[in-house]
């Protein structure tokens, strides 16, 4: 299991799983999770755009989400749902008319939605990991006008905090991370990480920053069990992330009801 | 016409039969989509149509009927969302995102079992993108009766769920069952999407379910026109996505058509776009006459 062809898929996976639970806490605190959902799908149809224009799919994965982040983000003040659908349909057909007019190999498409972390490239493993820096110190920078705006709007815009910019830089900073980890670990698997250990950590403390480090560590675990389960059993890691992501959030339902109810 | 329509269209069996399955499924998803807008469940209306694709898949696996998989994982998702909890909207978008999470989970797994079994390959593509041209005479009338039943259902449930939709409290006080209510729709949407999600795929039902109603209630009528104007809109969508992309195949030497589902967004987006822009104009020009 830790066999030298492994340990790519190990490091690449550790560091993008701290970084969707560092995600997702914001996520689950603003209530953006369809975002989260829409952006690395819609990701996806701008690599097949990259295929068929002859660039790099990179360059495809950046721009779709940078433009699918900042247009959710825009429209946040009225029927943010109603855009953030019509903005992830339209990105996702555009992948399916790029895909047919390419006709590319069906194999690379359901690599970009499931991913394929147990085939990580040791090249990709830097990028994975600036890339990451970068966006957790972007959240780190808005750690504090975020939580503070998720508590207390009004009295955050009376503070002069401005809404637009800080959901549009929230928006941003989800787009890049979720652009460059999609190739690496899928669309699918990433926002599974995204949600439930977030969503778990939120129920076991109230406290912000121990709800953070709970979901980044939860994330990681869950990650960790993952990985090798399908090392042993030879089935997607997709499937065990998504299911145990789950399961870890309906866990600590059940625990902290169940603690309420004795205490 | 030439020039519109490419010659030999409604000659085509497999359009005809799309079209036909297609004008059904916009008619339900706008009807039951109006609730879906005004409730604000976007989020979960698209999830229960990938929770639906798990269920699809997990019926390949089994070897049972597609069509039943797809209803009975969509009814079994949306069941899961009402047991996570939705009294509140920011824990409603944290329940459907974890059952929508684990279910691509499972649809991760059945492909893989899938595509172990068999040498098939376009499957995870079909049932992601669907493709109206490929809908037998049979599914069609399958999928005809089931949207007959539920509209019936959406007439019964229809004004109690538009009290409770508008004004939930005051539903509350005249003595209405808001929660049953709410269960109620969250399945018949459950199975309206599960419906349009194996005919046309995941992305163009959420298409369908949000942008036709979405765009009919910027127009600002009486309900019962706007219900209409959102039918109207699907269909329409529908009808010009199936022609543009018959006609597709010509646009390009290289003789490669257009998927009908990218030719149906398009318009629903661009449906949506005309309506937004035409409301700000005439909202702008209100303003200016009062002041």
């Amino acid at each position: 299991m830790f066999a030298s062809f492994m340990t790519n898929a190990w490091i690449v996976g550790t560091v993008v799983a701290l970084l969707a639970g560092a995600t997702g806490f914001f996520v689950v605190m603003r209530g953006s999770s369809f975002a989260a959902h829409a952006i690395p799908n819609g990701a996806f149809a701008g690599a097949a755009g990259a295929t068929l224009v002859g660039v790099a799919p990179l360059v495809g994965l950046v721009t779709f989400a940078v433009v699918a982040g900042l247009g959710i983000g825009a429209s946040r003040r009225h029927r943010s749902d109603v855009a953030t659908a019509m903005a992830l349909v339209m990105m996702l057909a555009m992948g399916a008319a790029f895909l047919s007019l390419s006709a590319a190999y069906e194999p690379q498409v359901e690599a970009l939605l499931f991913g394929e972390i147990l085939g990580v490239s040791p090249s990709s493993i830097t990028p994975v990991i600036v890339i990451s820096l970068v966006c957790a110190l972007a959240l780190a920078t808005m750690y504090r006008p975020l939580v503070f705006n998720a508590a207390a709007p009004d009295l955050s815009a009376a503070r002069g905090l401005n809404p637009t910019v800080l959901e549009m830089g929230f928006m941003l900073t989800l787009a890049l991370g979720s652009a460059l980890t999609v190739p690496v670990v899928g669309a699918l698997l990433s926002f599974s990480l995204t949600v439930g250990p977030p969503a778990a950590a939120r129920l076991l403390t109230s406290r912000p920053l121990r709800a953070l480090v709970a979901s980044m560590a939860l994330s990681v675990v869950t990650l960790w069990a993952s990985i090798a389960a399908s090392f042993q059993t030879d089935l997607p890691v997709g499937f065990f992330v998504g299911v145990l992501s789950a399961l870890v959030y309906i866990v600590a339902r059940v625990s902290t009801r169940w603690r309420r109810h004795s205490a | 016409m030439h020039w519109l329509i490419e010659p030999g269209l409604w000659s085509n069996d497999a359009v005809r039969t799309g079209a036909g399955v297609g004008a059904v499924v916009a008619v339900v998803s706008a009807l039951v989509g109006m609730f879906t807008v005004m409730r604000a469940q976007s989020f979960a209306g698209h999830a229960l149509a990938d929770v639906a694709t798990a269920g699809g898949a997990g019926a390949g696996v089994l070897g049972v009927s597609p069509l039943a998989g797809f209803v009975v994982g969509s009814v079994l998702g949306a069941g899961a969302m009402e047991a996570i909890g939705v009294e509140r909207v920011r824990q409603r978008d944290v329940a459907t995102g974890v059952v929508l999470g684990g279910a691509t989970g499972l649809s991760a797994l059945f492909l893989y079992l899938i595509t172990l079994n068999s040498s098939s390959t376009g499957s995870t593509q079909l049932i992601l993108f669907g493709s109206l041209f490929s809908v037998s005479h049979a599914t069609f009338y399958v999928i005809t009766a089931a949207s007959a039943l539920v509209c019936l259902a959406l007439a019964w449930l229809g004004r109690p769920l538009l009290f409770v939709s508008l004004s939930p409290d005051a539903a509350g006080a005249r003595g209405v069952a808001v929660r049953r209510v709410a269960l109620g729709y969250t399945v018949l949407m459950a199975v309206t999407v599960g419906l349009s999600a194996i005919v046309i795929g995941s992305v163009l039902s959420t298409a369908l379910l949000i942008g036709p109603p979405a765009a009919a209630l910027r127009l600002g009528r009486s309900m019962s026109v706007t219900f209409a104007a959102a039918a109207a809109l699907g269909v329409a969508a529908v009808a010009g996505g199936v022609v543009a992309s018959y006609d597709s195949y010509s646009w390009w030497p290289s003789h490669r058509a257009l998927p009908v589902s990218f030719c149906v967004v398009a318009l629903v987006v661009l449906e949506l776009v005309v309506v937004n822009v035409a409301h700000r104009v005439s909202r702008r020009r209100d303003g200016r006459g009062r002041a």
